[in-house]
């Protein structure tokens, strides 16, 4: 969507887990362990950036990967399950 | 031996005193005094242990973890360990200084306890006129913008309200009702006669929870708690023994669940004399029933011995006198025929609405110390 500005929900933390050296996302009553680059993305997720923003800086970190056509989607379907607003 | 998994979530009971005196609280029938409760210094060591262990999350709870005024600096503690709080409140005493304190501290999250979706009904059953109050925390819970649940206790004596309670909850803003079908241990094994559903009230219940379900689909979460007693399937108790998560008592005892205290020759490791670390992979009292290997009769070759980790060892104990044993509640076991007589049994005469029927949670048993059914 334009304009849109993705920022974890109010009762979402996402964080680092030592113990089981895996990115979370924790919520009140679960957990979700975060697979793949997706802690690289949410991170991004500031409430001050842009979906293309964000797009654009995960394309110059990671060159050749699938950005500009996973990481919309991958979004929509985060904030579809609440966890972003 | 080689570690167990690290544990997700840490039960604190931060005190047993409760202004409500509900008849299937979970806490011990033998509650701690406030004399012996740690201090929030403890507190903090205790949760820092706790985040090192691996703990995600801390449900701060009671009693009513609000009668304890260092309530705040407790939560800060959790913050600053980078553990996820939920508050578990009756409600009596969130005002709204105190739930922007406690937000301040890092709080992120609150659960609430209904009784009924009725007021007179809900003081009734909590033995306490608290339903205004929770009214109010949970206004207040919303203008601090922090997620609402509602936790409701299902029992004859409200099951017929459930279309009622989902709708209160809805009204109060709650973005997650738990309906959690009466479990017996404890004091709710104490009234066990009083509390028990009859299987007609459980199949409208849980058509109606079924129905509102998909109604509210993707705004209010509901969740139904089983009723083990009736669906002849043993319920995977806290995610399998010492697998998941762990119960500091006010104390400082740890317990694989709030109710294993009631078992008897279990050595009660506390936090004032062992590490977490130590009583959570190495004490007695978490490796006792961990794992397959203690398994007998039908769970040691059952496929589902990984799926329910053999229900519920203090039900056994309670139903049996063995804690070992599979847990009755199982179709498989030998001792389901227990369950199902209790669940087939006529109700008693008195109606359910009749505050007499119960023995209210207090110091200590009005009738009885122990708690055999």
């Amino acid at each position: 969507m334009t304009g849109w500005r993705p920022a974890l929900a109010r009762s979402v933390v996402l964080r680092h887990d030592r113990v089981r050296r895996a990115d979370l996302l924790v919520l009140p009553e679960r957990v979700v362990i975060l697979g793949g680059r997706a802690a690289d993305v949410l991170r991004l997720c500031d409430g001050r950036r842009q979906v293309g923003d964000i797009v654009d800086e995960l394309a110059a970190r990671f060159p050749g990967a699938p950005v500009a056509a996973e990481v919309p989607r991958f979004l929509d379907r985060v904030r579809e399950e609440g966890w972003l607003r | 031996m080689t570690s167990p998994p690290p544990p997700w979530a840490l039960l604190a009971e931060l005190t047993h005193s409760c202004p409500l005196h509900c008849p299937y609280c979970s806490n011990p029938l033998e509650l701690v005094r406030r004399s012996r409760e740690l201090s929030a210094e403890k507190w903090a060591d205790v949760l820092r242990q706790a985040a090192e262990l691996g703990v995600i999350h801390t449900h701060l709870s009671g009693g009513e973890p609000l009668l304890r005024p260092d309530l705040a600096a407790i939560v800060a503690a959790a913050e600053s360990a980078g553990i996820y709080t939920q508050l578990v409140t009756s409600g009596v005493g969130l005002s709204a200084p105190r739930m922007s304190a406690l937000a301040s501290a890092g709080l992120r999250s609150v659960q609430l306890s209904v009784q009924h979706a009725g007021p007179a009904a809900s003081d009734r059953i909590a033995g306490y006129r608290s339903f205004a109050a929770k009214e109010q925390a949970a206004a207040v819970v919303r203008d601090a913008e922090l997620p609402l649940g509602l936790n409701v206790v299902l029992h004859r004596d409200n099951l017929d309200a459930v279309d009622a309670i989902v709708d209160l909850g809805v009204a109060w803003g709650a973005e997650r009702i738990e309906l959690a079908n009466v479990q017996f241990y404890g004091w709710a094994l104490h009234n066990r006669t009083a509390l028990l559903p009859t299987r007609d009230q459980l199949s409208r219940a849980r058509e109606t929870v079924e129905s509102r379900r998909q109604q509210l689909a993707g705004t209010t979460e509901l969740v139904w708690v089983v009723p083990d007693y009736f669906d002849g399937v043993a319920k995977p108790c806290m995610g399998g023994w010492g697998a998941v998560s762990l119960t500091v008592a006010p104390d400082g005892g740890v317990l694989p669940c709030p109710a294993a205290g009631a078992l008897p020759d279990l050595e009660v490791p506390n936090v004032r004399d062992r590490s977490l670390e130590w009583i959570w992979n190495s004490s007695p009292a978490f490796n006792l029933y961990r794992g397959t290997e203690w398994m007998s009769g039908p769970c040691g070759g059952c496929p589902r011995r990984e799926t329910d980790f053999g229900g519920c060892r203090c039900q056994a104990h309670a139903l049996t006198g063995d804690a070992a044993r599979t847990d009755p509640a199982c179709a498989l076991s030998p001792d389901h025929a227990l369950v199902r007589a209790l669940a087939e049994a006529p109700p008693d005469d008195l109606p359910p609405d009749d505050a007499r029927r119960y023995v209210y949670r207090g110091p200590r048993p009005a009738r009885r110390e122990r708690s055999r059914g």
